[in-house]
């Protein structure tokens, strides 16, 4: 029996209880929310660093030139040397996928809307939700302290591949520890996701009846559970080849430099890429699968109509997940791990691409004939819709693995993952944040601001990504220093190092408007009563915001379906799940 | 923290309290954990061209290592029965056998420890060959597990048994999770002795 009391009676808490070691969910959300985004805006200042340098090489940067002096060995007088280039390459990918955008995703909208939309009123572990975050914290901190040590920070990519990453400076030490760090928050949140999703629904809130964003991080919760121990043993055994001279990823007789390595030998650099991928591939799909989720809450509700073939949808998730779990090597075939293992996988990447499409389309068809609301977050979910298409589809020839001879490791690769992850899952963040805003604080964001930072952000993603595909078929390699400007196959495509540079930071003196927009309307925005949107999930049914550590003030039950929009006989265009049944 | 509903009872479809089910979940992640260094053994075993391990595996402590297997599965006997004495409301009986669960964990660090003093005496490290680095990364992972099994027992046993006045059913929940893990790090032991030493 749960308990019946929903209290206005919990003692006060101390102001260290409440907003610094908090357990409620609400407050750890917007922890990850704020701590994130932070991160996000670092992780992209290391890239325009990367951008400037590809477009004026050797030429200091301005205004930061100053704040480093001559002195400085990666960074003199603000001109990137190349061994400051790799550390902004290794730590922006790093940075971005592991303390960016999983913890909004996941840690922040997740931990946020997910017990609200399930009619709980908090998690169902609220202390291991508040050591979570603080494993991410001190994680991330190790990351960035990193820049700090000795032969700065980790310079081997962000997937670290051995040997060269066994070999390097002591910044990999660092990435490898803070790595642990923020896999264990990420486990422990895997787990408080499942447990919290199958035990604390609501009353009446069956399996086939919750939003279709909890299912994504229904999902989601079981990749980040299963995929995530094996890149923590990875990490393990590459802190030993550091730490304790072992040979897990040396192979004999390695040579660096000229002299053979004084190690035992006989291990295995693929073996790293093995135990790699086998987390990171599932962990695209938990940068993707929530995205997914609040694009597909934000287009039922600004369509006003049930999302179509909402069943559908959620079997090609759940399979989806499973079949994540077996497309990793994909990434490997010019490994020369044998033509079985590629056929093997190819086969599986195909069949990995239909459930994606099923959803999109399921997308698309629910827009069909419908009197569409072009709200700011309406517009970020449709611009998801083709710009994620863009980004799916361009990974086909990559999967295949005669294609990939030819494209692998060029900027084709990058032009195809950040179209996925830059206006695809960022864009699902925005909408969500502009949808859920009222709900979080209880004031709308400001519109006007917001239509200024939809459209010029969707046109310089667009010029800052696509460009990259162009020099990819040019041949132009990822990686480099100079941005193939010492290649005679790229010379031809050059030009559009510039451009790309200039949209770059278009796009981020944009996103002032969304800063200010977010900080402004925190204080000024106009008031919104519980169900701005005329929403039908369980989340509107709780004050805005939400109550402190109880959510509603008394816990709903679902009566209904999720997307009970526009039924036929009912007063309103919606009929939210909380709403009990007419009496006949 | 009084409103999260099924801390203590079972919720009716799924027949567990929320403490359970974690504990499973974060078991499947653990085996998902040593599989991947099992899977690291097998792949560096089969890819060697030639596997420096044989010798060193032969000269592994075999008597100590069998008796740390049974010492392994009795606290595994024990830490059952001191949940089935708390389920019949007898502590005392509880503490004898959860004393002794914690008692055999230390006789098998102890064990352990004079194992790893044997290999270093004889200047057996990680870096030698693959074979021991899989020894050392897999034992001490384990006994890093073990490890952390002693601190939750032994705060159950001392402070936290408080708990068994106070709320009595959450704290056998305690005893049933803490157990769960507790066979789990046995099971890994089962199947790291025979991976180890005999094969």
């Amino acid at each position: 029996m749960p308990i019946e009391k929903h209290g206005h009676d919990h003692p006060k808490l101390s102001w260290w209880r409440t907003y610094v070691f908090a357990t409620d969910h609400k407050t750890i959300g917007i922890q990850y929310g704020l701590t994130a985004m932070f991160f996000m805006f670092f992780g992209f200042g290391l890239m325009l660093l990367m951008r400037w340098q590809l477009a004026y090489s050797g030429k200091p940067v301005p205004l930061l030139g100053r704040l480093f002096g001559e002195d400085s060995a990666f960074f003199p007088d603000g001109i990137v040397m190349p061994e400051m280039y790799n550390q902004l390459g290794a730590m922006h990918g790093t940075i971005m996928v592991f303390m960016a955008i999983v913890p909004i995703v996941v840690g922040a909208f997740g931990n946020y809307m997910v017990p609200l939309q399930i009619g709980a009123p908090d998690r169902a572990f609220p202390r291991l939700n508040m050591a979570r975050y603080w494993c991410y914290l001190v994680g991330g901190v190790i990351m960035l302290a990193s820049f700090f040590a000795p032969g700065g920070a980790a310079s081997s990519g962000w997937t670290s591949y051995a040997p060269l990453s066994v070999i390097a400076t002591s910044g990999q030490t660092y990435w490898l520890i803070g790595m642990i760090g923020l896999i264990t928050s990420s486990l422990l949140g895997g787990i408080n996701f499942i447990v919290t999703i199958i035990q604390l629904r609501a009353k009446g809130l069956t399996f086939m009846r919750l939003p279709f964003f909890v299912w994504t991080q229904f999902v989601t919760a079981f990749l980040l559970v299963l995929a995530f121990p094996p890149l923590e043993a990875a990490a393990v055994l590459q802190l030993m080849d550091r730490l304790f001279d072992t040979s897990y990823f040396l192979p004999s007789g390695l040579v660096i430099s000229g002299e053979i390595l004084n190690v035992a030998g006989g291990g295995s650099a693929l073996l790293w890429q093995h135990l790699f991928w086998f987390l990171a591939h599932p962990e695209v799909y938990v940068l993707i699968l929530p995205p997914f989720g609040i694009v597909a809450e934000v287009i039922a509700n600004n369509t006003r109509r049930p999302l179509w073939g909402y069943r559908s949808m959620v079997y090609s998730l759940v399979f989806l997940g499973f079949m994540s779990f077996v497309v990793w090597a994909h990434h490997m075939y010019l490994t020369g791990m044998g033509t079985a293992l590629s056929a093997f996988f190819q086969t599986t990447t195909m069949i990995i691409s239909i459930p994606s499409v099923v959803i999109l389309t399921a997308l698309v068809i629910s827009l069909w004939g419908a009197s569409i609301r072009f709200t700011v977050p309406m517009l970020f979910a449709l611009a998801f819709l083709p710009m994620f298409a863009i980004g799916g589809l361009t990974g086909l020839p990559l999967g295949l693995n005669m294609p990939d001879i030819a494209l692998h490791d060029t900027y084709y690769v990058i032009g195809h993952f950040h179209y996925v992850v830059a206006p695809g899952s960022t864009f699902g963040i925005f909408a969500g944040l502009y949808y859920w805003f009222p709900k979080i604080t209880g004031r709308k964001m400001n519109e006007t601001l917001g239509k200024l930072h939809f459209w010029p952000t969707l046109l310089f993603m667009n010029c800052v990504f696509m460009p990259m595909m162009i020099q990819g078929f040019a041949g132009v390699s990822r990686r480099l220093y100079d941005g193939g400007a010492s290649y005679a196959h790229a010379q031809d495509v050059l030009y559009l190092n510039k451009f790309m540079t200039h949209s770059a930071f278009g796009l981020a003196f944009v996103q002032l408007f969304f800063i200010v927009n977010l900080f402004w309307s925190m204080k000024y925005g106009a008031k919104v009563s519980r169900n701005p949107w005329d929403g039908t999930s369980l989340e509107w049914a709780a004050p805005s915001p939400p109550l402190p550590h109880v959510n509603f003030e008394s816990l709903p039950v679902a009566h209904r379906g999720p997307y009970e929009y526009s039924v036929p006989g009912e007063n309103e265009d919606f009929t939210p799940q909380f709403q009990a049944d007419k009496e006949s | 923290m009084d409103t999260i509903p099924y801390t203590t009872e079972v919720h009716p479809e799924t027949g567990l309290y929320n403490g359970k089910l974690g504990v499973w979940i974060f078991l499947a992640s653990e085996v998902m954990l040593f599989g991947a260094l099992f899977s690291t053994f097998v792949f560096l075993r089969v890819g060697a061209d030639d596997w420096q391990g044989m010798q060193t595996q032969a000269a592994l402590n075999l008597p100590i290592g069998t008796i740390n297997t049974f010492v392994l599965i009795t606290s595994s006997i024990t830490v059952v029965l001191s949940w089935a004495s708390l389920i019949e409301k007898d502590f005392s009986k509880f503490r004898r056998y959860f004393g002794a669960t914690v008692a055999l964990a230390l006789l098998f660090l102890i064990f352990k420890s004079v194992e790893y003093y044997q290999k270093f005496s004889h200047e057996a490290y990680p870096e030698n060959n693959n074979f021991l680095a899989v020894y050392f990364t897999l034992t001490g992972l384990h006994a890093l597990h073990v490890i952390g099994g002693i601190v939750v027992i032994g705060y159950l046993l001392g402070p936290g048994a408080k708990m068994w006045h106070t709320e009595p059913e959450r704290y056998t929940n305690r005893i049933e999770v803490t157990g769960l893990y507790w066979h789990f790090v046995d099971l890994v032991w089962i199947f790291l002795f025979p991976t180890l030493y005999l094969m």
